[in-house]
């Protein structure tokens, strides 16, 4: 069984997303030891003794509360379905480069699919994370 | 049925003076004096649930800690819906925003949108329907708990004050929560008129820094979607659809899907004309019924599923493009013979069906006890859903009971005019009782099924001869739109409006004009509308053609269509002058790197009430290929209420219109040859430009911003485009390198 269905089916962590099954979109994204891997194609076997981490426990992690409070003040979401996983992105991110450039965001965060096309203020939002947490 | 589908987009013209009847709008001395004709009775007052406080009407309720609950007739989509109506409720019930909740209204004809006659949120209304609503919704319960305290206090109610839910009476110095008087309202009559605030009043209304209430519970995951509902063991359907659009089920072995561990049942899902049908497999988690699924042993009958080929029906329809259509509207008399010294411009445009792709894909939870059944969806349609699913199960329309949750995009999607993707989930659950299953069901398609089964933007071609006279000027323009409709059966006169908007309102003056429609019947392409509707494939036809008249013209484009409004409409002029002012139109563009080629292109276009003028600065380089480097918006749609949101959505929308350059849903021998996202490209951050909202100061009553931003960037990228290759683009999508 995929890491996602586990989370969400069997352990009600509602809070990662399905969107396409394939990897295509990200809206599965959780931390798998700190990186942020495609839920949707992990088997829940292969995790091992490794960490899961999801959009649910970012409250409770510096870098994620950051972002989450960056997403409010900049006034990300829309529909919001996507926004757990872009932030499960941006999040990973910010772990291992605190000053992105654009192209560092684009890169990280061109695999997370926005249909309400919130890009520009996921963007600046990640921009005003790293400096919160200079 | 049909009757309430009529209603749906019935002639807006008259809807409106409806509406303005209804309204009777005073001048008054404080406000506006607004006649209350709204209020409504819930046809169950068990919607109600007991100590909902005071609830002066269907849209408030107060409790006895003052905590407002404002009641959406809307679904929330991402569009802002709810924020929007929670702020026109706290600004005149001087409540601060933070202590309003907003709660989804049940499906009930009390909520219907006052522009359709049945409840659906969608035409980008909500704002507008809401403004003689939800404001004397709200300010009656103020003026009823104002009584309230004026007659407990024994003072004058126009001495009192209120901030942040508290009542002051400042000369004696008395003060109590809205809270205290939530008794003594109840008992009274609610008023046949009230006062709503004038614009010099607002606190909040139009003012920025008013945040969405929906944001916190969407970045924390705790905001529940259809997809994340979940009751006391619910099983998961999930569908084996037909390979082909309705292709039928002739045999099932169903042995390998239930030997699948956990798989609980499999049902036959009958299809019809409006359900595509197939069979669903039960399981306990979503997982396992994708294995189940992928297990069933289905022989299908393709030989009724008609042999659907998009590419056949683009030469179809421009064949037929070449012939006489119905007559939708005629101005003045069409000139055959080009004018003297003048040019004749012959354009015929190919746009393909498009699917709505929203990030979460189509499901529906729902649960049958009895004669009864409750529903968990993100529901845009209400009504016509509620009444679908009744008469799928033969019970009486009260007896189903709509859940709303938020929904992961829509787009359009979740409103079908026959009840696709519910009814679907609703037979699998009446299939499943049969065979003893009682439980409640949440379907969940897979994104291939809600790319390959699903309900699409129609394919269309549009063929247009326009003749210039000798100084450059419209003189005739001719139009001919071919595309299937989804409403013909709905207008009076027998033509869809909804496949001419856009083009059948052009703001330009144009003396002599024909416009045309054919309505192939036998497509047999489940089709609806898609955010913007008509707009989505008229606005890059006639927003094309004017750049084509002034390059023809040896004109300007903004000049060009300054001189050709209509004169009589500012607010056109307005979003034009403001975008071309913002985007330095006519100011020199820098030349990008290693021969690319820079441009900006204009277009403009009214929707929904809503003006909107977008200027675009895109680049082309050497090798055909494009970027959109920046987009200017500027918008007039009359009284804002959150601006934020306003330059999301249209922001937003612009990114959803950029996707059009690139998509397509083709379909070969029934067959849809798209399925995920690999195929069906959409926007990704990376192509994601700069896009700056300006919005025009107004008093004009709010329309929406829902879908307006959406139909111009496809127009003003290819004039772009078109003024630096000096050819043509008369089709979407684009091809991946532009011909030079």
């Amino acid at each position: 069984m995929p890491l996602l269905w586990y989370l969400r089916d069997e352990i009600s962590f509602t809070g990662t997303k399905f969107g396409c099954g394939m990897a295509l979109c990200g809206a599965c994204t959780v931390h798998l030891n700190g990186d942020p891997v495609r839920s949707c194609q992990m088997p829940v076997g292969d995790v091992g003794d490794r960490q899961i981490t999801t959009i649910e426990a970012m409250s409770s992690d510096r870098i994620g509360k950051a972002v989450q409070d960056a997403w409010i003040a900049e006034q990300v979401p829309q529909c919001g379905y996507c926004q757990s996983g872009q932030i499960m992105s941006a999040t990973a991110l910010l772990r291992v480069k605190a000053a992105p450039s654009d192209e560092d965001i684009d890169a990280a965060l061109s695999g997370n699919i926005c249909r309400c096309a919130t890009y520009r203020r996921i963007r600046t939002a990640v921009h005003k994370a790293a400096q919160e947490l200079r | 049925m049909r009757r309430l589908r009529m209603m749906i987009a019935a002639d807006t013209a008259s809807q409106r003076s409806m509406q303005a009847s209804r309204r009777q709008v005073l001048a008054g001395l404080g406000g506006f004096i607004i006649a209350l004709g709204m209020g409504g009775r819930l046809a169950h007052a068990a919607a109600i649930e007991k100590d909902a406080g005071f609830v002066p009407n269907v849209f408030i309720r107060v409790a006895h800690d003052g905590h407002v609950k404002v009641i959406s007739s809307y679904l929330e989509m991402g569009q802002g819906t709810f924020t929007g109506l929670a702020t026109m409720a706290a600004e005149e019930l001087d409540v601060g925003i933070d202590q309003v909740t907003v709660e989804a209204a049940p499906a009930d004809l009390a909520y219907a949108n006052p522009k359709f006659g049945i409840q659906g949120t969608g035409g980008s209304t909500a704002m507008a329907g809401a403004w003689d609503k939800m404001r004397p919704a709200a300010a009656t319960a103020r003026a009823m708990l104002l009584t309230a305290a004026g007659k407990r206090w024994r003072v004058p109610v126009e001495q009192l004050t209120v901030e942040r839910g508290v009542v002051h009476h400042v000369a004696s110095g008395r003060s109590a929560g809205y809270g205290d008087f939530v008794d003594a309202a109840m008992r009274m009559a609610v008023p046949t008129t009230v006062e709503v605030k004038k614009p010099d009043q607002y606190r909040l209304l139009g003012r920025p820094g008013t945040r969405r209430i929906d944001v916190a519970a969407k970045v924390d995951g705790s905001a529940i979607y259809t997809q994340d509902q979940k009751l006391p063991d619910m099983l998961v359907a999930v569908m084996a659809h037909p390979p082909k659009l309705w292709g039928k089920v002739a045999a099932v072995d169903a042995e390998a899907a239930l030997a699948v561990p956990g798989v609980v049942a499999v049902v036959e899902v009958p299809g019809d004309d409006d359900v595509q049908g197939g069979v669903a497999v039960l399981a306990r988690n979503t997982w396992v019924a994708m294995r189940g699924r992928d297990a069933l042993n289905i022989r299908w009958d393709g030989t009724k599923a008609p042999r659907i080929d998009t590419a056949e029906m683009a030469k179809r329809f421009e064949d037929l493009s070449k012939t006489p259509g119905r007559v939708a509207l005629t101005r003045g008399k069409i000139l055959t013979d080009r004018p003297s010294g003048g040019t004749t411009i012959e354009a015929i445009y190919h746009q393909p069906f498009l699917a709505h792709a929203p990030m979460e894909p189509m499901n529906c939870l729902v649960h049958i006890e009895g004669d009864r059944c409750t529903i968990w969806n993100g529901e845009q349609n209400h009504t016509i859903d509620q009444v679908n699913a009744a008469k799928e199960l033969g019970i009486p329309t009260d007896h189903v009971a709509i859940n709303q949750l938020y929904a992961g995009g829509s787009f359009g999607r979740r409103a079908n005019p026959r009840s696709d993707f519910v009814r679907e989930a609703v037979r699998i659950a009446r299939e499943a009782r049969k065979k003893g299953i009682g439980v409640p069901i949440k379907m969940v398609w897979m994104r291939e099924d809600d790319m390959r089964m699903t309900q699409y933007r129609p394919q269309t071609v549009h063929n247009a001869v326009i003749q210039l006279d000798g100084d450059g000027k419209i003189a005739s323009w001719h139009h001919r739109i071919v595309g299937a409709s989804f409403t013909k059966v709905t207008a009076p006169d027998g033509i869809d409006h909804m496949l001419l908007e856009g083009i059948e309102d052009m703001p330009y003056a144009i003396p002599n004009l024909r416009l045309e429609q054919h309505n192939p019947e036998d497509t047999y392409v489940p089709t609806q509308w898609l955010r913007s509707v008509g707009h989505t494939h008229s606005a890059f036809v006639g927003e094309t053609l004017i750049d084509e008249a002034a390059r023809a013209a040896k004109a300007d484009p903004y000049q060009y269509r300054r001189a050709m409004l209509l004169k009589g409409d500012p607010r056109q002029l307005g979003v034009l002058d403001l975008v071309a002012q913002r985007s330095g139109w006519g100011r020199p563009l820098a030349e990008g790197a290693d021969g690319t080629r820079r441009a900006r292109g204009i277009a403009l276009q009214q929707a929904f009430g809503t003006y909107v003028a977008q200027v675009v600065e895109v680049s082309l380089h050497q090798d055909g290929s494009y970027a959109v480097d920046r987009v200017y918006c500027s918008v007039d749609c009359g009284t804002v209420i959150n601006p934020d949101i306003v330059m999301a959505q249209i922001e937003g929308g612009t990114g959803f219109g950029l996707s059009f350059l690139r998509q397509a849903i083709t379909i070969k021998d029934g067959a849809v040859q798209q399925g995920n996202f690999n195929d069906y490209p959409v926007l990704r951050m990376d192509a994601m430009p700069p896009v700056e909202v300006s919005i025009i100061p107004s008093t004009a009553k709010p329309t929406g911003v829902g879908e307006p931003g959406v139909p111009l960037i496809a127009p003003a990228v290819v004039n772009a485009i078109a003024s630096l290759t000096g050819k043509s683009i008369h089709a979407l999508p684009l091809p991946a390198e532009i011909e030079l």
